[in-house]
């Protein structure tokens, strides 16, 4: 997944991570893209381990804003996973595109057949090796499909520029290509402001 | 976190004999500076870190002096504590204006030999930091790795990175803020009038001991969370029965008087006075019309934020103006809000968080 969205990223640019995690992504962009990074992340244990990695983050909450980052100020914004854990997706969705003169959003995607076969015939809420968690414990508040992230894209003015289809594990697999909204595990989407 | 000491520490003092002259306009004849190190300067001179004191601070950082009493900052400075003298030669300076060595008002006026007392001219951060760097240069330090400090001392690390950008490469800026707040300057003014309002200022046989004791009771109350003084304190009296009088009663009381008089019988007021006058002008982005992002453009060092979420003095929303002007100006910039219960007083007290996020940034090299 990290060599994936490498690809995607010109070098010595301006990257902002947002839910950054240990910072293992902008540790490997900085190492092979030269990028010049920026994490956020409240997890105090995980902003240890970036400022391990050497990597600059930012104990900031993306659900109480981000007013404070400039308009285009960075070139590339990422979202990892991540999307579907905040408490108003729409509006994040609408900053990442004002921060970011582009943006990386993955999601898990809910309407994956092993997901619709838990619930179908199993009757649960699916988990799933992208979606671990049970249904009470869950940060994943906002989940959904392919089909309804694209529609919250056009809603709130972001162009997609790309989709990749990837197993959990972030391999590309062409086969979902037949039914993406069915066989996708995580689905990569590039995407910038409509203007 | 480590219990090592540094044991006995010595103070040293370097002597500046030039003209030093200060944002004011007004001049020293030269002055002195007394500091303490800690460590070894390895040989390639890049291991040295500047700690900066904040207001009633001084340069006795960490070990123990000639009196046995520990340094202020002595449980996070010293073998295998956040800041780690078996990796790094550690100064800690006695600020100019100061009352624990260096030039300040208790010190002779050359010019008429007299005690300077108010008559000492008023000092900056920038004038501060000019005069650390004099420091620096008499300590044979190409550049300091990292300069520290917290509230008033990491005001001068900020400033360190602006106005001496090539000679500093990381900063930590603890529990501090880019200017003060209107609230700010009136907690120090209410503390400038209790000792200016103390019948014994500038007289000449004694000193202004309630006014000072006022102002760091004042002072006091605001480097603590009200959550940490109901904690240790509450309604606690010191007898059962109230007497219905103005003496001593509650606990709080009790504590705030001791803390305020022995505060008074070892700090001078004029330092005081001085002290909260600095702080009030701090503004580095007044240069570039309130501009902090245009401030900071020349910074080249990597910034540490550090803010406690009890701190009311220096909340952590400062911090974060702090930290927006740093994204905004592209700067290489990490911030770090951790959660404390002891307000302000909390950048003095090791925890797990706090020290691993210094030592973790300290330890990274580019």
């Amino acid at each position: 997944m990290n060599k994936l969205i490498g690809n995607f990223i010109q070098t010595n640019t301006r990257v902002l991570d947002l839910g950054c995690g240990d910072g293992s992504l902008l540790a490997f962009l900085k190492k092979n893209n030269q990028v010049k990074g920026l994490g956020l992340e409240i997890d105090h244990q995980k902003i240890q381990n970036c400022l391990q990695k050497d990597v600059s983050v930012i104990d900031q909450d993306i659900d109480s804003g981000l007013s404070n980052f400039q308009d285009q100020s960075f070139d590339t914004v990422i979202m990892s996973q991540s999307i579907q854990a905040l408490r108003k997706p729409e509006v994040a969705l609408e900053e990442i595109t004002r921060i970011g003169k582009e943006a990386i959003i993955s999601i898990p995607n809910f309407a994956n057949w092993r997901c619709r076969m838990q619930l179908i015939f199993g009757g649960t809420m699916p988990v799933s090796s992208a979606l671990p968690h049970d249904w009470y414990s869950t940060p994943n508040i906002h989940l959904c499909s392919l089909k309804d992230f694209e529609r919250l894209c056009v809603d709130h003015g972001a162009k997609i520029l790309e989709r990749r289809l990837l197993s959990f594990d972030g391999q590309e697999k062409s086969f979902m290509k037949a039914a993406p909204n069915l066989l996708t595990e995580i689905a990569l989407y590039r995407v910038k402001a409509m203007n | 976190m480590s219990n090592d000491s540094l044991g006995r520490v010595e103070t040293k003092s370097f002597i500046h004999k030039d003209a030093f002259t200060l944002k004011s306009g007004k001049s020293l004849q030269g002055f002195e500076m007394v500091y303490q190190t800690y460590g070894d300067l390895n040989e390639a001179r890049d291991n040295a870190i500047l700690i900066c004191h904040a207001l009633s601070g001084n340069h006795h950082v960490a070990g123990l002096n000639e009196e046995d009493k520990k340094g202020w900052w002595d449980d996070m400075v010293g073998p295998n504590k956040a800041f780690d003298t078996n990796k790094y030669f550690i100064v800690g300076c006695n600020n100019l204006g100061g009352c624990h060595g260096s030039t300040g008002p208790n010190s002779i006026n050359p010019e008429n030999n007299l005690a300077y007392g108010s008559s000492f001219p008023m000092v900056t951060v920038g004038d501060w930091v000019k005069s650390q760097d004099l420091l620096r240069i008499h300590l044979g330090l190409p550049f300091w790795f990292a300069v520290v400090g917290g509230s008033l001392g990491g005001m001068q690390a900020l400033q360190w990175s602006i106005d001496y950008p090539d000679l500093v490469k990381k900063i930590v800026v603890i529990a501090a803020a880019a200017k003060l707040s209107a609230q700010n300057i009136a907690f120090n003014e209410i503390a400038r009038q209790a000792i200016l309002a103390d019948p014994n200022y500038n007289s000449e046989d004694k000193l202004p001991k309630t006014g000072l004791g006022l102002a760091r009771m004042l002072g006091h109350i605001t480097y603590l969370s009200d959550d940490a003084m109901r904690e240790k304190f509450g309604r606690d009296m010191k007898k059962d029965e109230v007497n219905f009088s103005y003496d001593v009663e509650f606990e709080v009381e009790s504590y705030l008087r001791y803390q305020g008089e022995s505060f008074s019988n070892r700090f001078d007021a004029h330092t005081y006075l001085l002290m909260t006058k600095v702080l009030d002008y701090f503004d580095p982005a007044e240069a570039y019309e309130g501009d902090l992002a245009k401030t900071l453009k020349t910074v080249t060092a990597k910034a540490l934020l550090i803010a406690f979420s009890s701190d009311w003095r220096f909340s952590p929303e400062r911090s974060r103006e702090l930290a927006n002007a740093f994204i905004e100006a592209k700067k290489d910039i990490s911030f770090l809000e951790i959660d404390s219960p002891h307000g302000h007083d909390a950048f003095l007290m090791p925890s797990e968080t706090y020290d691993s996020a210094v030592q973790t940034f300290l330890e990274k090299n580019e």
